[in-house]
């Protein structure tokens, strides 16, 4: 039996790995092997399915009609509320907004619930590992409202400083921003912890969620998280979709969002009303049909085997560790216990461009730049690194080519 | 190996990457300009001093990219070096040409020769920003402005 077809505690490879018929194409002559799935993961069959027999014969606009296909379509759209609901064991199905990404989550709490609470002054706590996109919302309050940031740096081998954390979050802390999953080190950040010093001290936590919402359950009442922001391309879904997760009072307290129709009670010549959430922050016509292919991938992931998912994914990272972890001239970046599937490293006197290009021409493709994590290329005294991600379909030969044309890139560069 | 590769990544491209000429900071210089590519974080600084017969008498770069820039910018600089800055401009036409694969018919023998070992970028389109980051500094330096980017 070969690592290809291998069954990993009820977690059949083989099977998973037909589901995703781009598997089988080639790339420069070279069968693909993609590992760039912290960037936005491929879609099985299923979820492609969903979509195209949705758009074939159940669509309509959603809240609008009488008609049939508008009661079905409306139907399709509340059942992938529930489904996300469910995905991330919320109270109520009202307390899940979609949004177009996780972005777009993000940008949402800034704007409807942290910059009508913040003053000059005023702080927000962000670690160092953040991705862009849970960094400039926030800058845009220090440009508009004059916010503060407290930077929480990281350990050497990438794990957050909950000590730091703890010290940072004072009385003038109106968030916490933090990444479950950092997506460049893989690190899992203990959210439950940081969730619970920040409550000892009435401040609000929210997470970004987009990586770690692929690879870790979640459990937003357990946390008991204030908001958590995911996307819907890496989690095996389409583009064009997220959601944001917020406890229904905060929500209930919050500004809307864009404006536009869906999102009013009454609008009358002089004045409006608005919508309860989650239609207060859903103007205008949703992404109905990536709303019902986000549903069709957690449904499709609800299918797999989890614990052997997570072992074989481990699996290829520990494959992976080991084998760039032999090379003298290959530096890992981010090592901390508990890691998801994400390794970045750098390697000597080659960048990363350099590296990713000679890797596609071996039908590689990996991610190399700076991840939108220029805070945390910083902190590592690195301009890029060279990423390899896996999803659910990687194999250990894949880490293998993988391997074999970093070889080939220091043959030629080295 | 990949023959496009080869192409890519040939000895002299190597041997500016590590071995940039003419690196460093100029001081005194007339016109400084600063290069960013948004979307791998590299940097390159480009110095050039023009006399008043609008001669570029001399030229130095600073900065981090891969090789592939890094070997750009250490052409570009000794290449430009002694020429007027409408032949430098004209040249840097040439260039761009050269590595969309759009010809670069304006460029002299000479110089087509010494340019032409950046002609295998133009297989590569997902690089070409990398290759011509050095040159929109310097013409971003000379037409007065102070950054440029590829993107």
């Amino acid at each position: 039996m070969t690592a290809q077809t291998r069954i990993v505690k009820g977690f059949d490879l083989a099977l998973a790995r037909r589901d995703f018929a781009i598997l089988g194409r080639e790339v420069h002559g070279k069968p693909l092997v993609y590992l760039d799935n912290a960037a936005s993961a491929q879609k099985p069959r299923p979820v492609i399915d969903a979509m195209a027999h949705f758009a074939t014969s159940e669509y309509a606009n959603v809240h609008r009609g009488v008609h049939f296909l508008s009661a079905v379509a409306t139907g399709r759209y509340e059942a992938a509320r529930e489904t996300v609901r469910r995905f991330l064991h919320a109270a109520h199905a009202d307390e899940i907004v979609f949004t177009k990404g996780g972005t777009e989550a993000i940008n949402l709490v800034a704007y409807s619930f942290l910059e009508p609470r913040i003053q000059q002054g005023d702080e927000i706590v962000l670690t160092v590992m953040e991705h862009h996109s849970n960094i400039v919302p926030w800058h845009f309050l220090r440009e508009r409202r004059g916010a503060t940031f407290k930077w929480i740096d990281v350990s050497d081998d990438g794990a957050l400083d909950l000590e730091e954390l703890a010290l940072a979050i004072g009385p003038r802390t109106r968030l916490v921003a933090v990444a479950h999953m950092s997506n460049v080190l893989g690190t899992v950040n203990p959210l439950k912890e940081i969730v619970r010093l920040a409550h000892a001290r009435g401040v609000p936590v929210l997470a970004d969620g987009c990586q770690g919402a692929v690879h870790e359950t979640i459990d937003v009442r357990d946390l008991d998280i204030d908001f958590y922001a995911l996307t819907g391309h890496k989690l095996y879904g389409p583009t064009g979709i997220g959601a944001l997760y917020g406890k229904r009072a905060l929500l209930k307290s919050m500004r809307p969002f864009n404006g536009g129709g869906e999102m009013i009670r009454e609008v009358t010549r002089a004045e409006i009303s608005y919508a309860d959430p989650p239609a207060r922050f859903e103007a205008g016509t949703p992404p109905i049909i990536e709303a019902v292919g986000l549903a069709a991938a957690i449904s499709y992931l609800d299918g797999l085997d989890h614990e052997g998912l997570r072992a074989h994914e481990q699996a290829l990272l520990e494959h992976a560790r080991k084998e760039l972890g032999a090379l003298n001239w290959v530096r890992i970046i981010g090592d901390a216990p508990g890691k998801g599937p994400i390794l970045s490293f750098e390697a000597e006197g080659m960048h990363a461009h350099d590296v990713a290009t000679i890797l596609d021409r071996e039908g590689v493709a990996v991610r190399a730049g700076h991840h939108c994590a220029q805070p945390l290329m910083e902190r590592f005294g690195v301009a890029s690194t060279t990423r390899l991600s896996f999803g659910l379909y990687n194999t250990h030969e894949e880490v293998d080519r993988a391997v074999a044309a970093l070889h080939k890139a220091r043959k030629i560069l080295g | 190996m990949d023959d496009s590769l080869r192409e890519l990544y040939q000895e002299v491209i190597l041997d500016h990457s590590r071995h940039p000429r003419r690196f460093g900071a100029l001081a005194g210089a007339t016109h400084v300009g600063e290069g960013h590519n948004p979307l791998c974080g590299d940097k390159v600084k480009v110095y050039l001093d023009v006399g008043q017969d609008g001669r570029i008498s001399d030229v130095r770069f600073e900065g981090r990219g891969c090789a592939i820039s890094q070997a750009s910018a250490s052409l570009m600089s000794e290449m430009v070096a002694g020429r007027t800055v409408g032949e430098a401009e004209k040249l840097m036409d040439g260039f761009l040409h050269l590595v969309k694969g759009e010809g670069g018919s304006e460029l002299n023998d000479e110089d087509r020769e010494q340019l032409e070992v950046m002609g295998g970028v133009s297989a590569f389109p997902m690089r070409v920003k990398c290759a011509t980051l050095a040159w929109h500094t310097m013409k971003s330096a000379l037409e007065g402005g102070t950054s440029a980017r590829t993107e």
